[in-house]
């Protein structure tokens, strides 16, 4: 394997440096070389371009309601119209947005809670440890869907998008904080971060320059499940009816598709193309994840 | 003994946790939604049992009380089974009305929850068995593409095949208003049918978080030293697969289904709403929709509640069945 250990260790200085540059393609190259996370890595791309070209690649504006009212589909309308005159195919382009952005912000919310709360436990240990891991352990077991809709109903104003980003960023962290504090217990007394501490470095500096760079495939991981995990709440939030029901996104107009009597009026593709999208972008993620795996375990890595 | 004292005293501890979170979250709001509740509820029916008033006001919290206070009537009136009145079903009281949507749920889900961990574990532990097959490659890909398909899409689809195109099963609640509900055969029959169709939504997707677990886990007891020398011994396959795989890889299995269990409630409750089944979930998103406070809060508390027995049960179970986990326990 081509490793920037082979450069001339003369020059050490500038081979640091170098070696960090070169890392970068290192990972992506196991990555590619993966079956599955190739599949997952092209579909993302896919779905990222059409979030981007949106307002390119959709026919028609997804907020125009003009159109004749449940048209099937045909050249002028990729998969007809709703039941309220919207074009179905530009809104489908328009939901990547929302789903990609919800799924980005809450999935970032909930790593960072999970990182602090399981990196905090897992080193700090004794009475933070335990209060830690019960809050972690009750978050765990309390059945996620509920717990969001009850603070969703609570939330000011009914709240848009931002407020189901927040709803679903504070209620999934808790599995990922507790891989986290796992991890951590087996790294915390490797003679690496004994020296660091004897060395008089501090806590966050530790937690965050040593152990964490160690436990960068498992925070991927997490971070990646955490984003699926999001995009599959938001649609289904959405579907109830909780947040703005104008947003336009995958959920939302699964909403209409159902409260509109698609169901009844033929709208077959109303029906199937915001969850198809839904499930192929999970797929992506889920395929990019098998490929994550296989970087931090090299028996997983597909010659 | 230690194991099992251990898990008791951690049920008791998160049941403490799940009541205080229920008593929290209403608290935190900026909004005082006991007051208009009560407001709602006074305009709608001139009178209010004085009881119930106080239940909603202990369940969602008044202004001028201090919140230690608050916390001791509530705990007092969640002990005497007390939760306030409904407002959307005025004048019944929330335990009346969850009464009767209880029992749809624990079939639905008890049913789909046991037939999902049997059929995902039998089915996991026979793709471990034949791994790295063609057979595997095609189950495992297959699942994790059919695991991400939502459980309400998945609804969505069985009505419209099913139900409106086929016209086979009824598209929505849990029996017909022609059948008078009771222990009666056409009742049966009729809620059987009206029974499939959800069934169906959640079992699509239910077995496959335990096939994959059952699967992975599977497949290191197999590479285990302990297997690897019952080959040697010469073992038949099947002693080899079901007493030296199988019985070890189940164990994990076992504590994931209290966890899982957790999903499956949410996956119900939006079945259900697609369905209009007469089920906890409906409910729970009808009060939602209705800001029926007290009742929304009941639901949320009976559901965590449940799902914390069901874990309680299965950490015993696995307490039994596993004795290196009270050992462990116990050093």
């Amino acid at each position: 394997m081509m490793t920037a250990a082979t450069l001339d260790p003369t020059t050490r200085p500038v081979t640091v440096t170098r070696a960090r540059a070169l890392r970068a393609p290192q990972w992506f190259v196991i990555l590619w070389r993966n079956k599955k996370a190739r599949f997952g890595m092209i579909l993302l791309a896919a779905f990222v371009l059409m979030a981007a070209l949106a307002p390119w690649l959709a026919p028609y504006d997804p907020r125009y309601s003009g159109f004749e009212t449940g048209l099937p589909p045909s050249a002028e309308h990729w998969f007809g119209t709703t039941g309220r005159g919207y074009d179905v195919a530009s809104q489908a382009i328009w939901g990547a947005r929302t789903s990609l952005l919800v799924g980005l912000v809450a999935g970032t919310v909930s790593t960072a809670i999970a990182l602090a709360i399981g990196m905090t436990a897992g080193y700090l240990g004794g009475l933070t440890d335990e209060v830690l891991s019960f809050l972690t352990n009750l978050v765990l077991v309390v059945p996620t869907l509920p717990l969001m809709v009850v603070l969703a109903a609570y939330m000011p104003g009914g709240g848009g998008v931002w407020m189901v980003v927040l709803v679903i960023g504070i209620t999934g962290w808790a599995g990922a904080a507790r891989n986290k504090r796992a991890q951590i217990l087996t790294l915390r007394n490797r003679e690496y971060i004994q020296g660091a501490r004897q060395a008089g470095d501090g806590i966050f500096h530790i937690i965050f320059r040593e152990i964490a760079p160690n436990m960068t495939s498992l925070i991927v991981v997490g971070f990646i499940a955490a984003v699926g995990g999001a995009i599959g709440a938001e649609a289904g939030l959405a579907f109830i009816g909780i947040g703005d029901p104008d947003t336009i996104s995958w959920g939302t107009m699964l909403y209409w598709a159902n409260s509109d009597g698609a169901l009844l009026t033929g709208g077959f593709a109303r029906l199937v193309v915001p969850g198809l999208l839904l499930a192929l972008l999970t797929t992506a993620l889920t395929f990019i994840n098998f490929g994550v795996d296989a970087l931090s375990n090299p028996h997983l890595r597909e010659q | 003994m230690t194991y099992f004292a251990r898990r008791i005293g951690f049920f008791v501890l998160t049941l403490w946790g799940a009541v205080t979170l229920n008593f929290l979250i209403p608290r935190m709001s900026s909004g005082d939604p006991a007051q208009a509740i009560l407001e709602q509820v006074a305009v709608k029916d001139g009178y209010v049992d004085p009881a119930q008033l106080e239940a909603v006001r202990a369940m969602l919290g008044v202004s001028d009380a201090s919140l230690w206070s608050q916390y001791v009537d509530y705990l007092q009136n969640l002990a005497a089974g007390n939760f306030g009145v409904s407002y959307t079903y005025f004048p019944y009281t929330v335990t009346d009305v969850i009464g009767d949507a209880l029992p749809w749920t624990i079939v639905l889900l008890g049913t789909t929850l046991v037939l999902s961990f049997v059929i995902g574990t039998l089915l996991g532990a026979w793709v471990a068995w034949r791994r790295n097959s063609g057979f595997d490659a095609i189950v495992t890909v297959g699942s994790s593409f059919l695991g991400t398909l939502p459980f309400f899409w998945l609804a969505l689809l069985l009505i419209y095949v099913f139900a409106i195109t086929l016209g086979w099963l009824p598209s929505s609640g849990g029996y017909s208003g022609a059948v008078e509900p009771g222990p009666s055969p056409e009742f049966f029959v009729d809620a059987w049918q009206h029974f499939l169709l959800p069934a169906a939504a959640i079992m699509i997707t239910g077995p496959i978080g335990w096939m994959l677990g059952m699967r992975n886990n599977m497949v290191a007891s197999l590479g285990e030293d302990f297997a690897r020398f019952g080959r040697a011994k010469g073992l038949s396959a099947r002693v080899l697969a079901l007493n030296y795989g199988a019985r070890v890889a189940i164990l994990p299995n076992i504590t994931g289904f209290a966890l899982a269990l957790g999903g499956l409630v949410g996956g119900t409750a939006l079945v259900e709403q697609v369905f209009n089944y007469p089920g906890m979930g409906r409910l729970l998103l009808e009060a939602v929709s209705n800001k029926d406070f007290p009742l929304m809060q009941t639901i949320f508390l009976f559901s965590t509640v449940g799902v914390l027995v069901a874990n309680l049960g299965a950490d015993l179970l696995y307490g039994v069945l596993d004795p290196r986990a009270r050992r462990k326990e116990a050093a």
